[in-house]
């Protein structure tokens, strides 16, 4: 290749350049622009630095808001991750019930968030609905919208319905791109269940398993409509998460500057840990 | 180590299907190298699936020695399979791949370790024992396969489906040579399935030709070259294939296009006999020119093609076209090139199987 084919590559991409920029660079900008402004009114502002930065970053509410976030994400990804191999593992492989299978997976995903919320806001209800009230006639004194351990209990359950399907489809993909003669040699190595999945499904899967795991953390890391709408971030601020914090700072209060701030830091958070996530997989693989 | 009977063997995918594989009765001798060979699609690979266990035949018998294992599942009849492209465990380093087998089998550690060496030593894989399997070439995975055949003591066999498939050419020859080596050293059965007659030929001592899921003829590499069984023996094995021409028996002369051409008595008779449609056959490589005095056919040549050691003649006599092989082109001449048919080389078919053959 020489040089002139690379200016036409260039000239080539211009097009989801400028798109991009229209639609993520410049309202970034417009982002971090606010961030270091004190803005009172049209044509009333003035330049503050880093102020805001610090004050969000001394605000005790957010670092409340920040470890529920993280304890969350961690609980989705504990739970979902093996829960969705496990499933994936139990899928049939093929007959008139692969796509039955396929079709039910789907149906969450397709819910809008906000009526997942509805949903759970209702079926979990004590006195209506149907899961509430067969929790509590089984003994559990279970009120979701009391008790911040029901509260929690029922974010992660309906999180868990929402999303699982994602991760069982991406490794059933995975594990139906698997060669049939991996299988047999190991058959003919002797090798047990365990063994298969150890060093033959687990391994293959671990492509999928980055897609996974990065897809899930940065979802649940922003998680907003469904325990707005299930708690509301109740009780207390128990189910409070970053998203919620940041909607009230900037919507709520109308304090664009701190949100602003905030959202920079939420965003740089998230691209860390997705950053630091791609790495550790992808270094797994790297010695020997 | 043992001698593997396939009994009145048919397979059936589908109950009342039509036949994968058509009812056979072969056995492959103790310590024998075979190949198994067949254009896609002739039962090559469900055949070798039914003799490692991974496929149930429909009818018949696998003995393994005087041991029933039909229907026995492959962990439990000691035999390897190297499969198309390679299968290695991926995040496991050489010698914990070639160790799976015996660990999966709770043999002891020190045993483990003296038997992958050893093997990784025949292989030439102990330069690689430590290194990570996934991140080696494609050639060295599929010693690895190999080498996890190999490594246990008691394999009754280790069978091959296309294992060269993915390999660099140059590199063929040298793991062929390999398995050859193999073979001799630890005197195993081994079953190679192939489409390519070069590797059949070059690696069995013998070769069973399949089609649409029969055995058509078993034998030598030379056997299958001189005299095939069935026309399709004849066209599958040699290049260019066997020439065959449709004919009339009249005594011990087979009519061609209204040219007389001598076969052998005995199988003359009983070609007349047979009553079948009949058809000569005839290696190129073994029509000769004729002499200046010698009677002959003449053939009408249409192209000839100069393939650096010997020229290629494709003509025609009377409609059937024929390919002749020969040393030198002068003898060509200008109403076409005379030629004889040896007597011993002209063959004759009743219904695509060779008259008196297969006795």
């Amino acid at each position: 290749m020489d040089k002139r084919e690379y200016q036409w590559a260039w000239l080539m991409v211009l097009p989801v350049v400028l798109i991009v920029a229209f639609s993520a660079i410049m309202p970034l900008m417009t982002v971090v622009n606010y961030s270091v402004q004190d803005i009172f009114g049209p044509g009333s502002r003035f330049f503050v630095g880093t102020e805001w930065f610090k004050e969000v970053l001394r605000d005790p509410a957010l670092h409340g808001a920040l470890i529920r976030q993280i304890i969350f994400s961690a609980a989705v990804l504990v739970i979902q991750i093996p829960l969705g191999i496990a499933l994936a593992l139990c899928m049939p492989k093929k007959g008139p019930w692969v796509s039955v299978a396929l079709v039910l997976l789907a149906l969450p995903l397709l819910v809008p968030w906000n009526v997942v919320g509805t949903i759970w806001q209702v079926f979990a209800r004590p006195d209506v609905g149907l899961a509430g009230v067969a929790i509590n006639s089984l003994g559990f004194d279970y009120n979701y919208t009391g008790d911040p351990i029901d509260a929690w209990f029922t974010v992660l359950v309906m999180d868990v319905w929402h999303w699982t399907s994602l991760v069982i489809l991406l490794c059933y993909a995975g594990l139906q791109a698997i060669p049939d003669a991996f299988y047999q040699a190991a058959r003919i190595d002797g090798a047990s269940r365990w063994a298969v999945f150890r060093y033959i499904e687990l391994p293959k899967l671990k492509g999928v398993l980055l897609i996974a795991i990065l897809l899930r953390f940065i979802f649940s890391f922003r998680i907003y409509a469904e325990p707005f709408v299930l708690t509301g971030g109740g009780p207390g601020n128990s189910t409070t998460f970053l998203s919620q914090s940041l909607t009230t700072m900037a919507v709520g209060q109308f304090d664009l500057g701190p949100a602003a701030a905030f959202s920079l830091i939420y965003f740089l958070i998230i691209l860390l840990f997705s950053y630091v996530f791609y790495l550790t997989i992808l270094n797994m693989d790297r010695e020997g | 180590m043992a001698r593997i009977e396939l009994n009145n063997l048919a397979h059936q995918y589908a109950p009342g299907g039509e036949y994968a594989l058509q009812p056979m009765q072969h056995v492959w001798e103790d310590g024998g190298a075979y190949a198994l060979l067949g254009p896609s699609g002739c039962g090559k690979t469900t055949l070798l699936n039914i003799i490692s266990g991974l496929l149930t035949p429909s009818q018949g018998q696998v003995l393994f020695g005087d041991q029933d294992v039909t229907r026995l599942p492959p962990e439990q009849r000691n035999i390897g399979q190297v499969f198309q492209f390679p299968v290695i465990y991926d995040t496991m380093s050489v010698f914990d791949n070639l160790a799976f087998p015996l660990r999966n089998r709770r043999l002891s550690e020190d045993y483990v370790s003296r038997r992958v060496t050893q093997i990784a030593g025949m292989l030439g894989l102990d330069e690689v024992l430590k290194r990570r399997a996934k991140n080696l070439t494609a050639d060295a995975k599929q010693k690895i396969s190999l080498g996890r055949g190999l490594v246990r003591e008691d394999v009754a066999a280790v069978l091959f489906d296309e294992p060269l498939t993915v390999i660099d050419p140059h590199l063929k020859w040298q793991l062929r040579r390999k398995l050859r080596e193999v073979h001799e050293q630890l005197n195993l059965t081994l079953v190679y399935v192939t489409h390519d007659q070069t590797e059949a030929l070059t690696f069995a001592d013998k070769v069973v030709v399949m089609l649409a899921g029969q055995v058509l003829q078993v034998g030598t590499p030379q056997a299958l070259f001189e005299r095939p069984e069935h026309t399709f023996v004849g066209y599958f094995i040699g290049s260019p294939g066997m020439n065959f021409m449709d004919c009339q028996v009249e005594g011990s002369e087979a009519i061609v296009a209204g040219e007389r051409i001598a076969v052998d008595p005995a199988m003359a008779a009983a070609a007349s006999e047979s009553g079948g449609q009949l058809q000569l056959g005839i290696r190129p490589g073994l029509i000769r020119p004729a002499a200046a005095d010698e009677a002959g056919l003449t053939i009408q040549v249409d192209q000839v093609e100069d393939l650096g050691d010997y020229e290629l003649i494709t003509g025609h006599l009377g409609e059937h076209k024929i390919h002749v092989r020969l040393e030198e082109s002068e003898k060509i001449g200008s109403d076409g090139l005379k030629v004889v048919f040896p007597t011993e080389h002209s063959l004759l078919y009743a219904d695509d199987r060779l008259v008196g053959g297969g006795a």
